[in-house]
């Protein structure tokens, strides 16, 4: 079979591929994006779309398995706490044509608002995990994944981390699956969820569940090394190379099954070793399991709960060396490159405005979020994508005088991820806020996608543009305004008149991203 | 096995640099690994890859001290990556500065010693001037391709090895310039 060098994120594109799904869809999100890009670019058997938020690609997803079809959602961590909902629930519905939900930690909050770890996921949604240790791994657990789902009536998780989705390695290249679609049924009792429905699927699911732990327990994804015998260690994930790198003499256990964990391999691993470690990034997840069986073992008193690991935080952790240091330490001040907005975005022209007028800003995520930096430092809150509406109205809540003194911030693709109810919310609750949506035309911030403002879909075919201006009136604001931001008079203008006015307002400050064609 | 760290600052190609040193080695029968940025780095902030080549590599990530090539697109990107190198590894840097956002906006200082620094301090360096090698490659953008071949005099792989990997990876109507692009980057001298 041909070899190829690739991203972990291509990789699981190919997987997919191989496996024969014909459904894909996602919301970007860094570092899980590149999979549906990879997936509309090279596999066009696939059919792939940008959903508006990673709720609906799960319920899209969903839809497509039920309808008998191998098909895959790709979400960025935080991306699943959107979708949670439907998970916990299809959970019970379980799958048809094989169901795949890639998801895509961040350790080190490199691109993201925070570091969670969704292995916690798998358990509180009773969902099989499983998780590769490098781009090769990552193709082939994806096919696995199809496969899993359908045997078990399960939808699957695989979860990557950033050193896995961004990184590259040798992968190599198989067939593609043909005719893999299932027939459709119709089976109220498994996909109807009403509370007579549910009890028993809860049932199954738990019996499910059982039946998966034992093939946890003979799964291939779960292998020990044996090596010497004094020290033994569990891993999973990116944790598994440098453990392998640096420990090259340890006895090993990779899990590559995160949920269920295999008791009796864990149980013979601890037997056959005199000390057990487990490395593992963020949460103490495997070891606290081991921990509970009533094994002893060490974890986190040595690896860091914060951050990601690399070689050297485990070389140290685990082997008390030292990174070399024949190169003596450079002493004056590097100055720091923190990323900002490009010279000439819209965004920009936005930030000086309100800058000069002084308002709180209740910020959301996009580039825009950048604007807490100097020059501008002009954004006071910011959690998750759609929050600045919502947090906006509690401020006006709970301060009125200050009405008039504050504003959201959102972007384009943002405000129709989760800015459109919270929008109602605060016309229906009669707040006066000011809500300013900068409509770049672009999903800029992850790399430049569709959204349902381009009129472009992600298969590159031209479709319905969503009217944001019609959008706002709809829901009941009636003061809209469509301003240039680079016409910084008439801009400036127009945020102090809608500050000024006692009812809801929205200003579509309307500019593309410069990186745009 | 090989570890070499490319770094720049976004938009300079760093990537593309990994990527075909990574298809050569893996056309030379190498097991490779590669570990890279992307996201908030794309928008001006600092860029690196780390790839590393040999009969299997597990970790994508080189561990500090075990690098043998440092090979910076922008000088004070070097002095971010100098715990990485490995006493006797080599920096290659282009002499390039490009002031990060705090140094334009006046609030911090672009270190003006870096160079003599290097020089005094790590036994193999290599400084380059890049600018007649890009002029005469007809493109600015060339430059990670430059700085590939001024890497290439240290590795192990073929002129052909080295082409087809170019080939593989730059679009079709840009190859006749950067493999141009590569041989004057293998000429440079400090
Ligand atoms: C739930 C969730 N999904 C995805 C992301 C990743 N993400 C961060 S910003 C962003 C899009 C921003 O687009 P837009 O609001 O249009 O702003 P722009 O970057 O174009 O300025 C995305 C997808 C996230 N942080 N949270
Ligand atoms: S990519 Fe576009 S939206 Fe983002 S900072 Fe640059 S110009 Fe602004």
């Amino acid at each position: 079979m041909p070899k190829k060098v690739m991203l972990g994120n291509e990789a699981i594109a190919r997987g997919a591929w191989e496996a024969g799904c014909t459904v894909a869809a996602a919301y970007p999100g860094t570092p899980s994006t590149e999979i549906l890009e990879a997936i509309a670019a090279d596999y066009r058997e696939i059919y792939a779309q940008w959903s508006p938020n990673e709720k609906v690609a799960l319920e899209v997803v969903a839809g497509a398995s039920v309808a008998g079809a191998r098909s895959m959602a790709a979400m960025k961590h935080v991306g699943l706490n959107v979708a949670a909902d439907p998970l916990f629930t299809f959970s019970y519905t379980g799958a048809n044509g094989g169901f795949v939900i890639i998801n895509a930690d961040d350790p080190g909050a490199w691109s993201s608002q925070n570091e969670q770890d969704n292995r916690h996921y798998a358990r509180a949604a009773k969902v099989p995990m499983i998780e590769p240790t490098s781009p090769a791994e990552a193709k082939e657990y994806t096919k696995i994944a199809f496969d899993i789902s359908e045997m078990f009536d399960r939808p699957v998780i695989v979860r990557i981390t950033t050193r896995i989705a961004h990184s590259q390695g040798v992968v190599e290249l198989g067939e593609r699956k043909e005719n893999t679609i299932k027939p459709f049924e119709r089976n109220p009792q498994k996909y109807v969820m009403i509370p007579a429905h549910a009890r028993p699927r809860h049932r199954f699911i738990e019996e499910q569940m059982v039946k998966l732990k034992e093939f946890s327990e003979n799964s291939p994804l779960n292998t020990i090394e044996w090596k010497s015998k004094k020290r033994g260690i569990i891993a999973d994930g990116v944790a598994y190379q440098y453990v392998k790198e640096v420990c090259p003499d340890d006895s090993v256990l990779k899990i590559g099954f995160i949920w269920p964990l295999p008791d009796r391999v864990i149980r013979e691993f601890a037997a056959g070793v005199e000390e057990l470690y487990v490395v593992e990034e963020l949460d103490p997840f495997i070891e606290d399991y081991v921990r509970a069986m009533g094994i002893k073992v060490t974890g986190k008193e040595l690896i860091p709960l914060l951050g990601e690991l690399t070689p050297e935080i485990v070389d140290m952790a685990l082997n008390k060396k030292k990174p070399a240091a024949d190169i003596p330490a450079y002493t004056s001040k590097i100055p720091g490159r923190p990323p900002s907005l490009c010279k000439g975005c819209p965004h920009g022209f936005v930030f000086d405005v309100l800058k000069r007028l002084d308002v709180v800003v209740n910020g959301d995520i996009g580039c825009y979020t950048l604007a807490v930096l100097p020059p501008y430092s002009a954004m006071h809150s910011q959690g998750c994508m759609g929050a600045s509406i919502g947090m906006h109205t509690g401020f006006e809540k709970a301060r009125p005088e200050m009405a008039g003194k504050s504003v959201a911030v959102i972007g384009d693709s943002t405000f129709i991820h989760s800015g459109i109810t919270p929008l109602i919310d605060l016309v229906y609750n009669k707040g006066t806020g000011t809500v300013l949506i900068l409509d770049n035309r672009v999903t800029a911030m992850t790399g430049h996608q569709e959204n349902p403002a381009t009129g472009v879909t992600l298969m590159g075919e031209a479709t319905h543009e969503l009217d944001l201006e019609l959008l706002c009136k709809a829901v009941g604001v009636k003061r809209v305004r469509k301003v240039d931001p680079k016409n910084v008079e008439e801009f400036e203008k127009t945020v102090r008149e809608e500050l000024a006015a006692r009812e809801p307002s929205v200003i579509i400050s309307s500019r593309k991203c410069i990186l745009t064609k | 096995m090989k570890n070499v760290i490319f770094a720049g600052v976004g938009g300079q190609g760093v990537i593309l640099a990994s990527k075909i040193l990574m298809e050569a080695a893996m056309a030379a029968g190498y097991d490779v690994k590669e570990s890279e940025v992307h996201g908030m780095a794309q928008r001006g902030g600092s860029v690196d890859c780390h790839v590393r080549y040999g009969e299997k590599v597990y970790s994508p990530l080189i561990e500090k001290g075990t690098a043998d090539f440092v090979v910076c697109l922008e000088l004070l990107e070097t002095m971010r990556k100098l715990e990485y190198l490995k006493g006797d590894g080599m920096i290659i840097v282009n002499r390039e500065k490009i002031d990060p956002a705090p140094v334009a906006a006046g609030l911090e200082k672009y270190p003006a010693d870096i160079e003599d620094w290097l020089k005094a301090n790590v036994k193999k360096h290599l400084v380059l001037d890049t600018k007649a090698a890009l002029k005469e490659a007809g493109s600015a953008r060339a430059l990670n391709i430059v700085m590939l071949g001024a890497l290439s005099n240290y590795l192990e792989f073929t002129e052909e090895q080295w082409a087809a990997a170019i080939r593989a990876l730059v679009k079709e109507k840009f190859v006749d310039m950067n493999l141009k692009a590569f041989a004057l980057g293998k000429a440079l001298k400090a």
